[in-house]
């Protein structure tokens, strides 16, 4: 689902031992825990195992010299102190999280009223899907060299690329959450009294949530990893174009740090809406589904 | 007991058809149906499944129209769903997002009843079926039994004249579907309306009806309309009586030998 910066080096695909793409569901795991006669040991427990496990694997190759280019994570941990001494690498960060926001948000809250539209008309989906579907296909970066000519390597042209990516992502979530509404429960507003308004904002609405959700974890992920990408390729600024600046003259604890800072952020704003999920739509009965 | 609220609160079904379009043809779920509903009474509506027992229930509730024929409330032409008539779904159809009170109130917020006001008639309705300790829950914490009881609330908090209710406890176990029964009547008979009651089963309808109105499928008609002079208040010595096992029998023949036999080719 997430693409990450083209095919990275050998050395630096030892990192996605110590980064767990996902820690177990927390019900799930709460479950497993409240069985009787389990031992219980806490899932945090193997997760922290899991990241000093990879670290140290990575450390011995590293001393080991397998690759002379690849540095101990001491190193990279000095270059990331480096970094973030002389501020540059809160700079760079800072340039690629507004971007990424700027973008995302406008790609959701343009999604949620075309979405909404595209589940509730019929003309409206005729209208707008064929050209969703038709973007869709096309990675974004391959919109890079027109993008260039259009709008420049200004803040523009990154903001819309992004743009175009979560709104993609989050637009087909909105149109799935609104065409899979419950008719049982439009019927049952109806029978009490609601007109086609009511219908929209009490039941369309809050029933196509979790959809929502989902498509804003997706369009997220997709919003962050176009947006390096764009980066690496047309830019002045940003954690993309610090990684490129230091590839070129070797500086691989400063590329890693950028790896490991991008991996670290993509994984806190998912949580994020994770957490927006979980406190909004806890009325779901996840075990019906 | 207020009789005003009743007023004029009868169902009239004058010649009612109902064809589906289907990829295999049309199909005629309902063929001149004609019925008549009087107020406060409850008449149940019974057949095995395609007898187009809860086709006629939407045409009434105004959320399907008939192909033929009308449907007149209180001498009104039915064209759409409206708070003069309640439903109660078999999939409980609670609100999954809103508290129980919530599910309650919705009707009463959607009229323009204000927020403190709703709360307390619905608090009052929850009371009638006993719920009143979980109105801040919410529906996927409850039991089907309790879901339906909420429905049922919910129903009447919106004080329709008629209560349609569709299958309304064909997926609860038998105890839970005895005690949903009597809490229907005692509702009933606290504040009385017209109820229209779908089910398949046979004791049920018989147990709760004032009229059993018995159908038969393909294509879905009134095969027989049975008086059932139980008295009231039913209870369990009402399902042991020899009277409720006569008329038991006699609505079981007729769905029985009313139901699509597979013919030899």
């Amino acid at each position: 689902m997430r693409t990450k910066t083209g095919s990275p080096p050998e050395e630096v695909a030892a990192l996605a031992t110590p980064t767990p793409a996902d820690p177990p569901d927390a019900p799930l795991a709460e479950a497993l825990l409240q069985e009787p006669r389990r031992r219980q040991v806490p899932a945090g427990v193997y997760y922290l195992a899991s990241v000093v496990v990879g670290i140290g694997i990575w450390w011995i190759a590293a001393v080991a010299g397998t690759n002379e280019l690849l540095p101990t994570p001491g190193a990279v941990a000095r270059a990331g102190w480096d970094g973030l001494r002389d501020g540059d690498l809160l700079t760079q960060t800072w340039a690629s999280l507004r971007r990424v926001l700027i973008g995302f948000l406008l790609g959701v809250a343009v999604a949620v009223p075309t979405g909404f539209l595209m589940g509730w008309y019929r003309w409206a989906n005729s209208a707008l899907e064929p050209w969703v579907q038709f973007f869709r296909t096309i990675p974004p970066l391959a919109l890079i060299p027109l993008v260039i000519i259009f709008l420049g390597v200004g803040e523009s042209a990154k903001i819309s690329l992004i743009f175009l990516a979560a709104y993609l992502s989050c637009v087909i979530a909105v149109v799935q959450g609104v065409r899979n509404v419950d008719r049982v429960l439009l019927n049952a507003a109806r029978v009490l009294g609601a007109k086609d308004r009511h219908l929209f904002v009490k039941v369309v609405v809050p029933a196509s949530l979790p959809y929502l959700f989902v498509g804003m974890r997706v369009a997220l992920g997709n919003a962050w990893a176009t947006l390096v990408a764009a980066e690496l390729i047309a830019a002045d600024t940003g954690l993309g174009h610090m990684m490129k600046t230091a590839g070129t003259y070797f500086e691989v604890p400063t590329v890693i740090v950028g790896v490991i800072v991008i991996g670290i952020l993509g994984m806190l704003m998912d949580r994020v809406v994770l957490y927006l999920d979980r406190r909004l739509t806890r009325w779901q009965d996840k075990s019906e589904s | 007991m207020t009789t005003s609220t009743l007023q004029g609160s009868g169902i009239a079904i004058r010649r009612v058809s109902k064809v589906f379009p289907a990829s295999s043809g049309p199909v005629q779920a309902l063929t001149g149906v004609d019925l008549d509903v009087r107020e406060g009474e409850i008449v149940t509506l019974v057949g095995t499944s395609g007898c187009g027992k809860s086709t006629l229930l939407n045409i009434v509730a105004g959320l399907e129209r008939p192909t033929e024929g009308e449907v007149t409330v209180s001498g009104r032409p039915v064209t759409g769903p409206g708070p003069d008539r309640g439903v109660i779904f078999q999939q409980y159809a609670l609100f999954p997002w809103l508290t129980v009170a919530g599910n309650v109130e919705f009707g009463l917020r959607l009229q323009g009843v204000r927020r403190r006001e709703a709360a307390a008639t619905a608090r009052r309705y929850l009371e009638l079926v006993d719920l009143a300790g979980f109105a801040d829950a919410l529906p996927k914490e409850l039991s089907g039994g309790m879901r339906q009881r909420v429905a049922i609330a919910r129903a009447y908090a919106v004080n329709p004249s008629i209560l349609l209710m569709d299958e309304p406890f064909g997926a609860l176990d038998a105890v839970t579907r005895v005690e949903l029964q009597d809490q229907l009547l005692r509702a009933w008979s606290a504040e009385p309306k017209t109820i229209v009651f779908v089910t398949h089963d046979v004791e049920e309808a018989v147990y709760l009806a004032d009229r059993v109105v018995v159908m038969s499928p393909r294509p879905g008609r009134v095969s027989e309309v049975i008086d059932v002079d139980l008295p009231h208040p039913r209870t369990e010595q009402t399902r042991l009586s020899e009277d409720f096992l006569a008329l038991r029998a006699h609505v079981w023949e007729r769905v029985f030998h009313g139901r699509d036999l597979p013919r030899p080719r």
